[in-house]
Protein backbone atom coordinates (compact mmCIF):
# COMPACT_ATOMS: atom_id res chain seq x y z
CA UNK A 1 0.00 0.00 0.00
CA UNK A 2 2.03 2.96 -1.22
CA UNK A 3 -0.38 4.91 -3.40
CA UNK A 4 -1.38 8.09 -1.62
CA UNK A 5 -3.05 11.32 -2.71
CA UNK A 6 -2.24 14.45 -0.73
CA UNK A 7 -4.16 17.71 -0.49
CA UNK A 8 -2.61 20.56 1.49
CA UNK A 9 -4.27 23.80 2.60
CA UNK A 10 -3.39 26.93 4.51
CA UNK A 11 -6.25 27.97 6.75
CA UNK A 12 -6.34 31.74 7.13
CA UNK A 13 -6.87 32.82 10.72
CA UNK A 14 -8.30 36.26 10.00
CA UNK A 15 -10.83 35.41 7.42
CA UNK A 16 -13.87 34.14 9.17
CA UNK A 17 -16.13 34.44 6.18
CA UNK A 18 -14.06 32.22 3.91
CA UNK A 19 -13.54 29.54 6.57
CA UNK A 20 -14.68 26.27 5.14
CA UNK A 21 -12.90 26.66 1.83
CA UNK A 22 -10.50 23.81 2.49
CA UNK A 23 -13.25 21.40 3.50
CA UNK A 24 -15.41 22.43 0.51
CA UNK A 25 -12.45 21.80 -1.81
CA UNK A 26 -11.84 18.40 -0.21
CA UNK A 27 -15.50 17.58 -0.68
CA UNK A 28 -15.16 18.30 -4.42
CA UNK A 29 -11.91 16.34 -4.70
CA UNK A 30 -13.38 13.30 -2.97
CA UNK A 31 -16.44 13.42 -5.19
CA UNK A 32 -14.18 13.35 -8.25
CA UNK A 33 -12.45 10.31 -6.81
CA UNK A 34 -15.80 8.54 -6.65
CA UNK A 35 -15.83 8.18 -2.85
CA UNK A 36 -19.29 7.38 -1.44
CA UNK A 37 -21.48 10.33 -0.36
CA UNK A 38 -21.75 9.06 3.21
CA UNK A 39 -17.97 8.99 3.63
CA UNK A 40 -17.61 12.37 1.95
CA UNK A 41 -20.13 13.90 4.35
CA UNK A 42 -18.32 12.50 7.39
CA UNK A 43 -14.90 13.65 6.19
CA UNK A 44 -15.99 17.11 5.13
CA UNK A 45 -17.97 17.87 8.30
CA UNK A 46 -15.15 16.66 10.55
CA UNK A 47 -12.70 18.74 8.58
CA UNK A 48 -14.92 21.83 8.57
CA UNK A 49 -15.31 21.66 12.34
CA UNK A 50 -11.53 21.42 12.69
CA UNK A 51 -10.97 24.20 10.20
CA UNK A 52 -13.40 26.53 11.97
CA UNK A 53 -11.78 25.70 15.31
CA UNK A 54 -8.38 26.71 13.94
CA UNK A 55 -9.86 30.01 12.75
CA UNK A 56 -11.78 30.78 15.95
CA UNK A 57 -9.47 29.41 18.59
CA UNK A 58 -5.98 29.30 17.07
CA UNK A 59 -5.52 32.07 14.51
CA UNK A 60 -5.33 29.67 11.57
CA UNK A 61 -3.15 26.71 10.67
CA UNK A 62 -2.65 24.06 8.04
CA UNK A 63 -4.71 21.12 6.88
CA UNK A 64 -3.35 18.05 5.12
CA UNK A 65 -5.66 15.41 3.74
CA UNK A 66 -4.25 12.07 2.61
CA UNK A 67 -6.31 9.56 0.69
CA UNK A 68 -5.05 5.98 0.63
CA UNK A 69 -6.79 2.75 -0.25
CA UNK A 70 -7.59 2.10 3.41
CA UNK A 71 -8.65 5.48 4.72
CA UNK A 72 -8.86 9.23 4.44
CA UNK A 73 -6.63 10.96 6.95
CA UNK A 74 -6.98 14.60 7.98
CA UNK A 75 -4.21 16.32 9.92
CA UNK A 76 -4.95 19.80 11.25
CA UNK A 77 -2.04 21.66 12.74
CA UNK A 78 -1.91 25.08 14.37
CA UNK A 79 0.42 27.20 16.46
CA UNK A 80 -2.41 28.57 18.57
CA UNK A 81 -2.77 28.71 22.36
CA UNK A 82 -3.22 24.96 22.73
CA UNK A 83 -5.89 23.12 24.74
CA UNK A 84 -5.31 22.94 28.49
CA UNK A 85 -7.69 20.11 29.30
CA UNK A 86 -8.45 17.93 26.29
CA UNK A 87 -10.96 15.74 28.12
CA UNK A 88 -12.97 18.83 29.08
CA UNK A 89 -12.74 20.28 25.56
CA UNK A 90 -14.14 17.01 24.15
CA UNK A 91 -17.30 17.27 26.26
CA UNK A 92 -20.49 18.29 24.47
CA UNK A 93 -21.32 21.88 25.38
CA UNK A 94 -17.86 22.96 26.54
CA UNK A 95 -16.77 26.11 24.72
CA UNK A 96 -14.54 29.10 25.27
CA UNK A 97 -15.79 30.86 22.12
CA UNK A 98 -16.13 34.64 22.54
CA UNK A 99 -19.51 36.38 22.23
CA UNK A 100 -18.95 37.80 18.74
CA UNK A 101 -18.32 34.28 17.44
CA UNK A 102 -21.34 32.92 19.32
CA UNK A 103 -23.58 35.45 17.64
CA UNK A 104 -22.61 33.83 14.32
CA UNK A 105 -23.90 30.48 15.50
CA UNK A 106 -20.65 28.94 16.72
CA UNK A 107 -19.73 28.12 20.30
CA UNK A 108 -22.16 25.31 21.01
CA UNK A 109 -19.25 23.17 22.14
CA UNK A 110 -20.23 20.50 19.63
CA UNK A 111 -17.34 20.73 17.15
CA UNK A 112 -14.87 18.33 18.72
CA UNK A 113 -17.66 15.84 19.66
CA UNK A 114 -18.86 15.96 16.03
CA UNK A 115 -15.32 15.30 14.79
CA UNK A 116 -15.10 12.27 17.04
CA UNK A 117 -18.54 11.02 16.05
CA UNK A 118 -18.00 11.32 12.30
CA UNK A 119 -14.56 9.71 12.19
CA UNK A 120 -13.23 6.24 12.99
CA UNK A 121 -10.11 7.53 14.69
CA UNK A 122 -9.28 10.85 16.30
CA UNK A 123 -6.25 11.96 18.26
CA UNK A 124 -5.53 15.38 19.76
CA UNK A 125 -2.02 16.44 20.62
CA UNK A 126 -1.85 19.82 22.26
CA UNK A 127 0.55 21.85 24.32
CA UNK A 128 -0.40 25.13 25.94
CA UNK A 129 1.46 28.00 24.29
CA UNK A 130 2.76 25.79 21.48
CA UNK A 131 -0.19 24.57 19.44
CA UNK A 132 -2.53 21.75 18.58
CA UNK A 133 -2.37 18.89 16.10
CA UNK A 134 -5.50 16.86 15.44
CA UNK A 135 -5.38 13.66 13.41
CA UNK A 136 -8.58 12.05 12.17
CA UNK A 137 -9.21 9.03 9.98
CA UNK A 138 -12.25 7.73 8.19
CA UNK A 139 -11.90 4.15 7.02
CA UNK A 140 -12.61 3.27 3.41
CA UNK A 141 -12.63 -0.48 4.01
CA UNK B 1 -42.32 17.04 -1.59
CA UNK B 2 -39.86 18.99 -3.73
CA UNK B 3 -38.50 22.45 -2.97
CA UNK B 4 -40.70 23.85 -5.76
CA UNK B 5 -43.76 22.24 -4.18
CA UNK B 6 -42.80 23.67 -0.79
CA UNK B 7 -42.69 27.11 -2.38
CA UNK B 8 -46.34 26.76 -3.39
CA UNK B 9 -47.38 26.59 0.27
CA UNK B 10 -48.73 29.83 1.70
CA UNK B 11 -46.17 32.14 3.28
CA UNK B 12 -42.98 30.93 1.62
CA UNK B 13 -40.95 32.89 -0.93
CA UNK B 14 -37.85 32.00 -2.93
CA UNK B 15 -34.58 33.77 -2.10
CA UNK B 16 -32.17 31.64 -4.15
CA UNK B 17 -33.37 28.50 -5.92
CA UNK B 18 -30.72 26.49 -7.74
CA UNK B 19 -32.41 23.08 -7.74
CA UNK B 20 -36.17 23.29 -7.26
CA UNK B 21 -36.55 19.56 -7.85
CA UNK B 22 -34.52 18.67 -4.75
CA UNK B 23 -36.56 16.37 -2.51
CA UNK B 24 -37.47 17.60 0.98
CA UNK B 25 -37.52 14.54 3.22
CA UNK B 26 -37.61 16.03 6.69
CA UNK B 27 -37.08 19.10 8.83
CA UNK B 28 -34.35 20.29 11.17
CA UNK B 29 -34.58 23.44 13.28
CA UNK B 30 -31.52 25.06 14.82
CA UNK B 31 -29.23 28.07 14.89
CA UNK B 32 -26.13 26.57 16.47
CA UNK B 33 -24.11 25.49 13.46
CA UNK B 34 -22.31 22.53 15.02
CA UNK B 35 -25.62 21.12 16.22
CA UNK B 36 -26.97 21.39 12.70
CA UNK B 37 -23.90 19.64 11.28
CA UNK B 38 -24.17 16.92 13.88
CA UNK B 39 -27.90 16.32 13.61
CA UNK B 40 -29.45 17.52 10.34
CA UNK B 41 -30.02 14.77 7.78
CA UNK B 42 -29.55 14.74 4.06
CA UNK B 43 -32.67 16.15 2.40
CA UNK B 44 -33.90 18.07 5.44
CA UNK B 45 -35.37 21.54 5.17
CA UNK B 46 -33.21 23.47 7.64
CA UNK B 47 -35.11 26.21 9.47
CA UNK B 48 -32.93 28.92 11.02
CA UNK B 49 -32.74 32.61 11.85
CA UNK B 50 -28.97 32.73 11.18
CA UNK B 51 -28.09 34.86 8.18
CA UNK B 52 -24.29 34.98 8.02
CA UNK B 53 -22.16 33.44 5.29
CA UNK B 54 -21.30 30.36 7.36
CA UNK B 55 -24.81 28.94 6.90
CA UNK B 56 -23.85 28.23 3.27
CA UNK B 57 -20.97 25.95 4.24
CA UNK B 58 -23.16 24.21 6.81
CA UNK B 59 -25.96 23.67 4.28
CA UNK B 60 -23.52 22.28 1.72
CA UNK B 61 -21.76 19.97 4.16
CA UNK B 62 -24.92 18.56 5.69
CA UNK B 63 -26.60 18.06 2.28
CA UNK B 64 -29.86 19.69 3.34
CA UNK B 65 -32.45 20.22 0.61
CA UNK B 66 -32.91 23.89 1.45
CA UNK B 67 -32.43 26.57 4.07
CA UNK B 68 -35.62 28.23 5.30
CA UNK B 69 -35.03 31.64 6.90
CA UNK B 70 -37.69 32.18 9.54
CA UNK B 71 -39.14 35.36 11.08
CA UNK B 72 -38.54 37.44 7.95
CA UNK B 73 -34.75 37.25 8.26
CA UNK B 74 -33.02 38.70 5.19
CA UNK B 75 -29.74 37.91 3.44
CA UNK B 76 -27.18 40.35 2.05
CA UNK B 77 -26.67 40.38 -1.71
CA UNK B 78 -23.18 38.86 -1.55
CA UNK B 79 -24.47 35.91 0.45
CA UNK B 80 -27.21 35.37 -2.14
CA UNK B 81 -24.59 35.41 -4.89
CA UNK B 82 -22.41 32.96 -3.00
CA UNK B 83 -25.43 30.68 -2.45
CA UNK B 84 -26.09 30.66 -6.19
CA UNK B 85 -22.45 29.69 -6.85
CA UNK B 86 -22.62 26.87 -4.33
CA UNK B 87 -25.91 25.55 -5.67
CA UNK B 88 -27.91 26.06 -2.48
CA UNK B 89 -31.67 26.56 -2.18
CA UNK B 90 -32.82 29.31 0.18
CA UNK B 91 -36.44 30.15 1.03
CA UNK B 92 -37.74 32.81 3.38
CA UNK B 93 -40.86 33.19 5.44
CA UNK B 94 -42.34 35.68 7.88
CA UNK B 95 -43.53 32.76 9.99
CA UNK B 96 -41.82 31.57 13.16
CA UNK B 97 -39.76 28.39 13.10
CA UNK B 98 -42.63 26.64 14.89
CA UNK B 99 -45.27 27.74 12.37
CA UNK B 100 -43.01 26.74 9.49
CA UNK B 101 -42.50 23.32 11.01
CA UNK B 102 -46.25 22.89 11.50
CA UNK B 103 -46.89 23.85 7.86
CA UNK B 104 -44.22 21.42 6.65
CA UNK B 105 -45.49 18.66 8.88
CA UNK B 106 -48.88 18.89 7.19
CA UNK B 107 -47.36 18.96 3.72
CA UNK B 108 -44.71 16.25 4.06
N1 LIG C 1 -7.39 24.31 17.58
C1 LIG C 1 -7.69 24.69 18.83
N2 LIG C 1 -6.83 25.46 19.55
C2 LIG C 1 -7.13 25.85 20.81
N3 LIG C 1 -8.26 25.52 21.44
C3 LIG C 1 -9.17 24.76 20.79
C4 LIG C 1 -8.94 24.31 19.45
N4 LIG C 1 -9.99 23.56 19.08
C5 LIG C 1 -10.84 23.55 20.12
N5 LIG C 1 -10.36 24.26 21.15
C6 LIG C 1 -10.99 24.43 22.49
O1 LIG C 1 -11.93 23.39 22.70
C7 LIG C 1 -13.24 23.96 22.94
C8 LIG C 1 -14.29 23.04 22.38
O2 LIG C 1 -14.20 22.99 20.95
P1 LIG C 1 -15.50 22.64 20.11
O3 LIG C 1 -15.17 22.70 18.66
O4 LIG C 1 -16.08 21.37 20.63
O5 LIG C 1 -16.52 23.80 20.50
P2 LIG C 1 -16.54 25.33 20.02
O6 LIG C 1 -15.62 25.51 18.87
O7 LIG C 1 -16.30 26.18 21.19
O8 LIG C 1 -18.05 25.48 19.54
P3 LIG C 1 -18.70 24.83 18.21
O9 LIG C 1 -17.68 23.94 17.60
O10 LIG C 1 -19.90 24.09 18.69
O11 LIG C 1 -19.06 25.97 17.35
C9 LIG C 1 -13.18 25.33 22.32
O12 LIG C 1 -14.12 26.21 22.85
C10 LIG C 1 -11.74 25.75 22.64
O13 LIG C 1 -11.62 26.17 23.98
MG1 LIG D 1 -15.73 24.25 17.23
Amino acid sequence: MSEQLLFTFDVDGDDFTSAGQASSQVKRNLRQLGISPDIIKRVSIAMYEGEINMVIHAGGGTAVVAVTEEHIEIVLKDQGPGIKDIEQAMQEGFSTAPDDVRSLGFGAGMGLPNMKRYTDYMNIESEVGVGTTITMRVNLM
Amino acid sequence: MTVNELLKLEGFSPVVITDGEAEVKGVYIGDLLSWVMGRACEGDAWITIMSNINILAVATLSDVACIILAEGVELSEDIKTAAKDKGINIICSEKSAYDIAVALSKAL
